[in-house]
Order: C-alpha cells, then sequence, then structure tokens
C-alpha cells in the first residue's frame, strides 16, 4: 500500500482476481449454491493460478504475496461467490497459517509446501459439538503412547473437509489442563480412522463443503505434532486472529457485490414512470451502503497491512471483521428491498448474498467473540 | 525458439462512446486491457515454448501507461518485455507504427518467430502484422487459427480461409496473426505477478531506433491516412430469413420488399 491506495503490483493482482471471478465463478455460482457442491475444476483452475498460496513464502512454493494482497483475492472473489472465499480463506489463514507459523523447517517442506503450490487443500478442526466460542470444551484426545499419537474424538463444522488432504487437527493431550493441555496435529485424510461424514445443510454459503469429521484410534507419528505439547490453544487462537482479516475481506466482498448488482437492477427497474435510481430514496440508500462498504474495506486493509509490518493486528483484525461482517448483513439485506420481489426470487443472486452474509458473524469468532477480544485489548 | 509478441493496449471497447462533436474515443474512464488477440498471441507464443523451450519477449508500443499491458504478459510468464515510447511515435498510423515496430524489432536482434494479434478493437485495421513482415522482409501466414507442427526451421499451420482453410507449411523466422481460435489465454498467477515487477520493462525511445528511422517517416508527419470520421456501429433491426419458395418466389418477394422500401 501506498498511503490509501494500492501499489501497482496490488492493483494488477486485483484485475487478475477480479477476471477470474467474473470468468470462471460468475456462471457457476447459483448452481454451485442449488446443488449445495463446490466444483473441484474450479479449485484446480484457482490452483493454477496459485490462488491457494499467496501470502507464503517462495522457498516453500508460496506465491510471495503480502497478506493485503490476499485481502484483494477474498474480497473480489467472494463479490460472486462468497462459497469459494471461505474455501480459500481456511485453507490460507487457518490451515496453512499454523504450519507456517508453528512448524519446523522439515514439516514446512513436508506439509506446507504441497498446500501453497497448490497441489493440496487443508482445513482446521478445533470447533466440536460442544466447544464453539468456548473453545475450552474440546474433548478430541491424542494420547501419547511411544513415539506415536493415538487420537479419537469429533471435530464439526470443519469447512473444506469434503476434499481438504490436510487437517491441522487440535486434540488434549493433558486433559487435566483444559485448553492449556491443548496439542495440534497435522493429520492427512488418508489416515486409518480418519472418516469424513456428509455435508452439514445450511443457510448459506451452501456451496462450500462443511462436514463432521470422526477420528477413531488415528495413529499420529511424532512428527505430526505442530509447536510444543500443549501449546495447541495459543496455535488455534493466533491462526482465528489473523484469519478474520480474510472473514472481514470475505464480508467486503459480499456487500460490494451485492450492491454492484443493485446498482445495475435500480438503473434498469422501472416503476412510476422512471428508472428507480432516480428517486432520492434509492440515491440516498446508495450512498449509505458504499460509504459503509469503504469504511470496512480501509479497516480491512488497515489490519492486513498492520499484519504485513508485524505489528500488533489481533484487535485491529477483530474490529474489522466485527464491522465489515455487520456491513455485509446489513447491506445485503438492503440491496434484497431495492430489488422488491425480485430480490427474494432466486432469479437473481442477492437473495443467496443475504444468506451468506450471516455466516460472517459467526465463523472464525462471534461477533460477541470480537466484541471480547477488542475491549480485552482496551485496558478496562 | 526466440519468440517475439506484438501486443497493444486497447480501451475496453464493449461499452465504447464516441464524442458526438469531435468524433474521437472517449477515453476517460475506460478500463484499458490487452488486445484479445494479442492475447492469444501471448498464450500461443507460451505454448511454444512449454513445447520445445526458448523465450518469449512481448513489445508494445504506446505512451507510458501502457506499461501495465506489459506487466501482465509478463505476469501470464513471458520471460522479458519492451515498451517502445515517445512523443515522436505519437499520432501514427498503421503504416508508420509498423516501420517503429520494425526498427524496434532489428534493435531487439535475432529471432525466430513473430506474433502479432491479426487486428486491435480499437482501430479494426489487421493491417500492422501484415506490414510488419513486408518491412522486416520475412514469410508470413495472417489469420492463424491453428499450430500444427513446430519445429526451429519450421510451423505448420492452418490458415483460417473464407470458404476453407489453407496448410501452410513456413519457414522461420517467420511471421503469424493470430485470431481467436488458435487459443485461449491463460490467466495470470500470483506469483507472476509478485515477479512481473520485479522484472525490468526495457523502454526504446527515438533516439534508441533511429538508425532506421527518421522523424518524416513516424507520427502524423510519417502517415499517410488519417481519421476522417469515427462512429459507434447503430444496431439494425434483424432481418428476415426467406424459406422453402422457388426460385421465382424467392425473386418476388425480394423485389417486392426492395419496392416497399422504395429502393426501387
Amino acid at each position: 500500500m501506498e498511503g490509501f491506495k494500492l501499489s501497482k503490483r496490488q492493483e494488477l493482482a486485483k484485475e487478475l482476481f477480479h477476471s477470474f471471478a467474473e470468468n470462471e465463478i460468475r456462471d457457476i455460482a447459483r448452481d454451485m449454491d442449488e446443488t449445495e457442491e463446490y466444483s473441484m475444476e474450479l479449485v484446480k483452475k484457482m490452483q493454477k493460478c496459485h490462488f491457494f498460496g499467496i501470502p507464503y513464502a517462495k522457498e516453500y512454493g508460496g506465491a510471495g504475496a503480502d497478506v493485503l494482497t490476499y485481502t484483494l483475492a477474498m474480497e473480489e472473489l467472494s463479490k460472486v461467490d462468497a462459497s469459494t472465499g471461505i474455501t480459500l480463506s481456511v485453507h490460507t489463514s487457518l490451515c496453512c497459517s499454523c504450519i507456517n507459523e508453528y512448524g519446523t523447517e522439515e514439516q514446512k517442506q513436508k506439509y506446507l509446501r504441497p498446500l501453497v503450490d497448490g497441489s493440496k487443500i487443508g482445513c482446521f478442526a478445533l470447533t466440536e459439538p460442544n466447544a464453539g466460542t468456548d473453545a475450552s470444551g474440546v474433548q478430541k484426545q491424542a494420547v501419547k503412547e511411544g513415539d506415536h499419537y493415538i487420537l479419537n474424538g469429533t471435530s464439526i463444522f470443519t469447512t473444506n473437509s469434503g476434499f481438504a488432504d490436510t487437517f491441522i487437527v487440535f486434540a488434549l493431550t493433558d486433559k487435566s489442563k483444559g485448553p492449556k493441555g491443548m496439542s495440534a496435529f497435522i493429520v492427512d485424510r488418508t489416515m486409518p480412522g480418519v472418516s469424513v461424514g456428509s455435508n452439514i445443510p445450511r443457510m448459506g454459503i451452501r456451496a462450500a463443503s462443511n462436514c463432521e469429521v470422526a477420528y477413531e484410534d488415528v495413529i499420529l507419528p511424532a512428527d505430526r505434532l505442530l509447536g510444543q505439547e500443549n501449546k495447541g490453544y495459543k496455535i488455534a487462537m493466533g491462526a482465528l486472529a489473523g484469519g478474520r482479516i480474510g472473514i472481514g475481506a470475505q464480508s467486503v466482498g459480499i456487500a460490494q457485490g451485492a450492491l454492484n448488482e443493485a446498482i445495475k437492477y435500480v438503473k434498469e427497474r422501472k416503476q412510476f414512470g422512471k428508472a428507480i435510481s432516480k428517486f432520492q430514496n434509492t440515491q440516498f440508500k446508495i450512498a449509505e451502503m458504499q460509504t459503509k462498504i469503504d469504511a470496512a474495506r480501509l479497516m480491512v486493509w488497515r489490519a492486513a497491512d498492520a499484519k504485513d509490518n508485524h505489528e500488533k493486528y489481533a484487535p485491529l483484525a477483530a474490529m474489522c471483521k466485527l464491522f465489515a461482517s455487520d456491513v455485509a448483513c446489513d447491506v445485503t439485506r438492503t440491496c434484497v428491498q431495492l430489488f422488491g420481489g425480485y430480490g427474494y426470487s432466486r432469479e437473481y443472486p442477492v437473495e443467496r448474498m443475504m444468506r451468506d452474509a450471516k455466516i460472517t458473524e459467526i465463523y472464525e469468532g462471534t461477533s460477541e467473540a470480537m466484541k471480547m477480544v477488542i475491549g480485552g485489548s482496551m485496558r478496562l | 525458439m526466440k519468440i517475439v509478441v506484438c501486443i497493444k493496449q486497447v480501451p475496453d471497447t464493449v461499452d465504447v462512446k464516441i464524442d458526438p462533436k469531435t468524433g474521437n474515443l472517449i477515453r476517460e474512464g475506460l478500463p484499458v486491457i490487452i488486445n484479445p488477440d494479442d492475447k492469444v498471441g501471448i498464450e500461443a507464443a507460451l505454448s511454444i515454448k512449454e513445447q520445445i523451450g526458448g523465450t518469449v519477449t512481448v513489445i508494445s508500443m504506446g505512451p507510458p501507461q501502457a506499461d501495465v499491458a506489459l506487466r501482465e504478459a509478463l505476469a501470464m510468464g513471458c520471460d522479458e518485455a519492451i515498451l517502445v515510447s515517445g512523443r515522436e511515435f505519437g499520432g501514427s498510423d498503421t503504416y508508420a507504427t509498423s516501420g517503429i515496430l520494425a526498427a524496434a524489432i532489428k534493435k531487439f536482434g535475432h529471432f525466430d518467430l513473430l506474433i502479432t494479434g491479426r487486428q486491435a478493437i480499437d482501430g479494426d485495421t489487421a493491417q500492422v502484422g501484415p506490414q510488419l513482415g513486408e518491412k522486416l522482409h520475412i514469410p508470413q501466414v495472417s489469420y492463424v487459427e491453428e499450430i500444427k507442427e513446430v519445429a526451429e526451421d519450421h510451423l505448420i499451420v492452418k490458415r483460417q480461409f473464407e470458404d476453407g482453410y489453407h496448410i501452410i507449411k513456413i519457414k522461420t523466422p517467420c511471421l503469424l496473426t493470430a485470431i481467436g481460435e488458435l487459443a485461449k489465454p491463460r490467466y495470470m498467477t500470483v506469483d507472476g505477478v509478485m515477479d512481473a515487477y520485479d522484472k525490468e520493462v526495457k523502454i526504446y525511445g527515438f533516439d534508441d531506433l533511429k538508425d532506421d528511422l527518421e522523424l518524416d517517416m513516424i507520427g502524423t508527419k510519417g502517415s499517410p491516412t488519417n481519421v476522417y470520421q469515427s462512429f459507434p456501429k447503430q444496431l439494425k433491426a434483424p432481418g428476415t430469413v426467406l424459406k422453402d419458395m422457388t426460385d421465382d418466389e424467392y425473386v418476388n418477394a425480394i423485389m417486392t420488399k426492395l419496392e416497399e422500401k422504395h429502393v426501387i
């Protein structure tokens, strides 16, 4: 970034994400939502363009871009399809970041490289049926036996799990210590004992893969432990803090995508003898929405810039997600209203965007959890 | 194989507006893109490089802003880029432009294959490619829709023709002009974008090319043609298709229509 402007490099990357979304995703987004199935062909196309390794170093097979460039990908893809946004986000900000931050050199070469060079897809298994915002409820267990661990338990709402190759799984290695006895492991889908259930039916981001995963006596060699034993909670919280920048960008994308659709529609739709874009109510609504979206985007960029500069970014990331997700819900709801009855029909994409927006206030930390993080950083 | 591709940065003319007073294209606010046929040329060059090895150099003549078109080509996988730019070149028509490009390519040096797009969407002349081939004294095939065989010393290509196609064997060095059917351009890659701005875009100005150029050969002075008027295409009502008639009935139907419209 240069001031409030993108650099030339970031502009060119944005152009790539934009044209890819328009040409490869726009036409299939509705079908993927209807069939609740993500296109594997699309995943391959994105891998070929190196979308799955954006903010990671070239020495590990990544694209060598910054976090801000990654937020541009999240926004541009989510403008057209929020499910694509979350598919990219969970892989990048949650799965890869854990290995990038805490992996040994050997682990990075072995496990991070295929994820960021476009050969494999990752997911992140923390949430359980009884452990959501309160991660201390985690019951998955990894018991050490000799030079390996035996993993048992269940994770739920595991995004990408339907087709992911690599799972970052959080399990208790010392049950008596609660969250302070949690460790992180790199688990392969193909390991005996890993079984992925069917897709969980959802309100929005229906194209994304989101299943329950069961782990039954999965034998994990010691080199699958990520970071130190019993330090997994910190790893999970760190990944989620960074992930929120991506979700903020996804929220901005959903909102801007819906507003762009609405602007096109109100210029064409005629009522009372003129295009409804000529009514002051319409113009005021659109002006308000664009202002809120711009504010949300600047907050996302601020958080990304702080992360790129290795500054303290967690409260900034929480703020951008809190604000942007609220804007996404508000803007998509208003856009459906501007479309009237057509907005409610599945013929136009704004109803899908309104359904997709809601999850941004929930996953990777609810809006309430964001307030806890922000308030906690203010020494109140 | 050493491949050179000529590209032009053009306004995205999907929604083009003409100033009614001056007849010129309103360029402000229009997004700019690599001319679509030229992008096909880049793709063809990159896939030849992938097949038999070599390098791909992109050359564009234009204002300094055309830099971004060259960066995009680099981000797609081209090896090097040259921007031919200078005030002296402004106002050049196709004849002057092909002369400037020919001088730039001579300065660049040896090449085996030169590819241009068939035509640019802003001018639609389809002249610069063929003129360039003539000025460089190399054989050329225009309207190439398929490259069937490629070797260091020759290519076998399929040329689209009005009522069919030609299969042509051509010796290198040579020039091909590409049409949309030839290839589907790839996307840039994210790492390609990152690298594109680390590479140098060489700039050739008039002084660099003056061994082969005179001031009266370029710019408006060196341009035998002038644009008299530009206007957007008018949408016409769809035509009527006559079917299942005898020859006499066809003739009668056409004559009646012409009389109705007072054409005859």
